[in-house]
């Protein structure tokens, strides 16, 4: 195999921080089951730029899973059914390429952290074989070095005596050393965009906090775009760079990390916001959006949120918000802010 | 690991002398005297017959020819037939066949079965897993003694692909593919159902949706991360099956003329003839146990998870 080559080659085609990587535009994912048709994504648009970090926040069933897994190609189809949209990468829409190419692109180009390392690591195939299968399928090595570049990766995401631990099985590795494998794994070929869905949740705190660091410090260190799927606003604060909310199947807003926290732009996002424990509310009653996430086969009429939101009108239950763009007191444009409210306004500035 | 072989070596010995203590009085318990029934229809001479008696050991107490059978049986001695011969030429005659017979239906069960399993695990609900459901279910139902004849009419009779039964003193190893078949479908169909049930489960497993991430090319995703979870149900039916199959199909034997141990042992219950059945079933526990012995191990080679203490 042409595996020098391939390296080399592999290692001048890194994108330039800064330049667009992924690009999802007005993407619908649908389930048909027998209870009808879930709509899970609803006409998604973000966008990834190398050394980027996106953080995808929602609830269970906002969408923001399905719609990384279309991105990777790993949906399973049926029941899932891509119905609209692009998915470009690095300008290709991966959404009319054949199988094959879509396979060299996972794993290789784009890969991915999954939530629970327990269950999405093979139970019965040693960690080393696990790690070394990327190198001797996507570049053609040998059993031998690609048990090398295995011990070599675990030392790099800082396993403890990897070369005695590469020929150990999953359940003999704890939780946290288990998830540094998972992202060991998807740094082996050095991809330019990582997915990383809900990659602590399985975790406990502390080890969530030296895994959160770890990733951040690799993505800096190799400039890959990172696509943080999570629920947990307080993983996202620290690392990521944006923020897309994701409610029903839709991005409801998205801005500048800090831009959010300090000021939402919509009604979903601020309940998000005022529902995270506070110190100096101790004692008091914990705030919580009421209701419940939408069922995503009736999804309600108009804004999806209406149901359970404060300041909704007779507008929001009959018109569905565009993604408005966002801007200050004078009118002026915030950069990279958008809301899918329509009193955004009165949210932001009110 | 050599600390649990051990172990489960020194277990066999109480299982080994249990079955056997067992064996020896549950034969010589027949109905009938078989050092009589030599003399067929006429009465015997009481003289001669109290000879013969004494030649064959059986004129002591049952539990003077227990003691007598165990203390040759450490000595590689398994006694003699009514007719004379040596209990281990029957045995060394019998078993040869039978393990050509028991590993030709159990590469037949094994391969067809999980191959049938596997196709029909992944594309489960489909047209082939459907009919596959169906027909293993068929092949269960049916007897054996049914579907030996059913394929001996079609296939040797019928179509004349190969003799309807087996030479005894030509046996050549072509003569053994349709008792195999006969003898191995109706473990080929649990085999299937068993590989079905067990891929398609593995199929919504995580560590697939990691392998198909990772840009695994199908045959790796199926091949190494499906096959490999999939089958440790299977091998323990498996194992089991084969220490089954080793012990001789009496049915199938008796069809096709196999001159196995399942005829030897049918003839020799027929005659009352303690010393041989016996001596076959000792040949047998010890096949049994080490087939399960090998499925244990097996199992720990396959699950990683799986420790011996």
């Amino acid at each position: 195999m042409t595996t020098a080559l391939e390296k080399t080659t592999a290692a001048k085609d890194r994108p330039v921080p800064g330049t667009p990587l992924l690009e999802v535009r007005d993407l619908h994912v649908e389930f048909k089951t027998r209870d009808g048709v879930a709509k899970a994504v609803n006409g998604v648009n973000y966008s990834v730029a190398a050394g980027e970090t996106l953080a995808v926040l929602g609830e269970s069933g906002s969408g923001k899973s399905v719609t990384a897994q279309t991105i990777m190609g790993i949906l399973d189809m049926p029941p899932g059914r891509i119905t609209s949209g692009e998915i470009l990468f690095r300008g290709q829409d991966m959404l009319k390429m054949s199988g094959e190419e879509r396979r060299k692109i996972r794993g290789r180009k784009i890969a991915m952290i999954f939530q629970d390392a327990l269950s999405s690591l093979n139970p019965v195939l040693s960690v080393g074989y696990q790690l070394g299968e990327m190198f001797r399928v996507h570049q053609g090595l040998s059993k031998k070095e690609a048990k090398a570049k295995a011990i070599e990766l675990m030392d790099r995401v800082r396993i403890p005596a990897a070369a005695q631990r590469v020929n150990d099985y999953p359940h003999q590795f704890s939780g946290g050393m288990r998830q540094r494998i998972m992202i060991a794994m998807a740094l082996a070929l050095e991809p330019d965009l990582i997915i990383a869905d809900e990659p602590t949740t399985a975790l406990d705190v502390t080890v969530q906090a030296q895994v959160m660091d770890l990733l951040a410090e690799l993505q800096a260190e190799y400039h890959m775009g990172l696509i943080l799927i999570t629920h947990d606003l307080g993983v996202v604060a620290d690392v990521a760079d944006k923020i897309a909310v994701m409610y029903a199947g839709r991005i409801v807003e998205t801005a500048p990390v800090h831009d959010l926290y300090a000021n939402p732009a919509h009604p979903y996002t601020e309940g998000l916001l005022r529902s995270i424990p506070r110190l100096d509310q101790k004692g008091e009653e914990l705030y919580a959006i009421k209701g419940l996430p939408p069922n995503l086969y009736k999804v309600p009429a108009g804004c999806a949120f209406n149901p359970r939101c404060d300041a909704a009108t007779d507008l929001c239950r009959t018109e569905s918000p565009a993604l408005h763009q966002v801007t200050d007191r004078d009118g002026a444009e915030l950069a990279g802010r958008k809301s899918a409210c329509h009193f955004w306004k009165e949210t932001l500035h009110g | 690991m050599g600390r649990y072989v051990a172990r489960r070596l020194l277990q066999m010995i109480p299982v080994f002398l249990g079955t056997v203590t067992i064996i020896f009085f549950m034969t010589r318990m027949l109905p009938g005297d078989p050092a009589a029934a030599m003399w067929g229809d006429k009465a015997a001479d009481p003289a001669q017959l109290a000879a013969f008696k004494h030649q064959m050991g059986l004129d002591v107490s049952k539990w003077q020819q227990y003691l007598n059978y165990m203390g040759d049986l450490f000595t590689g001695d398994f006694g003699t037939t009514m007719g004379g011969r040596k209990v281990t030429d029957v045995i060394g005659e019998a078993f040869p066949v039978t393990i050509q017979l028991a590993l030709l239906a159990f590469a037949f069960e094994l391969v067809v079965g999980v191959a049938i399993g596997l196709f029909a695990g992944l594309r489960r609900g489909k047209a082939f897993d459907k009919s596959t459901l169906v027909l293993t279910l068929l092949l269960i139902s049916i007897p054996v003694p049914v579907l030996g004849f059913i394929f001996q009419n079609v296939f040797a009779i019928q179509l004349g692909w190969v003799k309807p039964t087996v030479q005894a003193q030509h046996m050549t190893f072509d003569q053994l593919i349709l008792p195999a078949v006969v003898l191995g479908s109706i473990s080929l169909a649990y085999v299937a159902r068993l590989t079905r049930t067990s891929i398609a489960e593995n199929l919504k497993a995580d560590y697939m949706r990691t392998a198909v991430a990772k840009g695994l090319p199908r045959r790796k995703v199926i091949g190494t991360h499906l096959l490999r979870n999939s089958m440790i149900p299977v091998v323990t039916f498996l194992g089991t099956d084969l220490g089954a199959l080793m012990g001789g199909a009496i049915v199938t034997e008796g069809i096709f003329n196999v001159q196995g141990v399942g005829n030897a042992l049918y003839h020799a219950i027929g005659r009352s003839e303690g010393a041989t059945v016996s001596g076959f079933v000792v040949v047998l526990v010890l096949v049994f146990l080490f087939a399960s012995l090998l499925v244990d191990l097996l199992y720990a080679v396959l699950d990683p998870r799986i420790r011996y203490a």
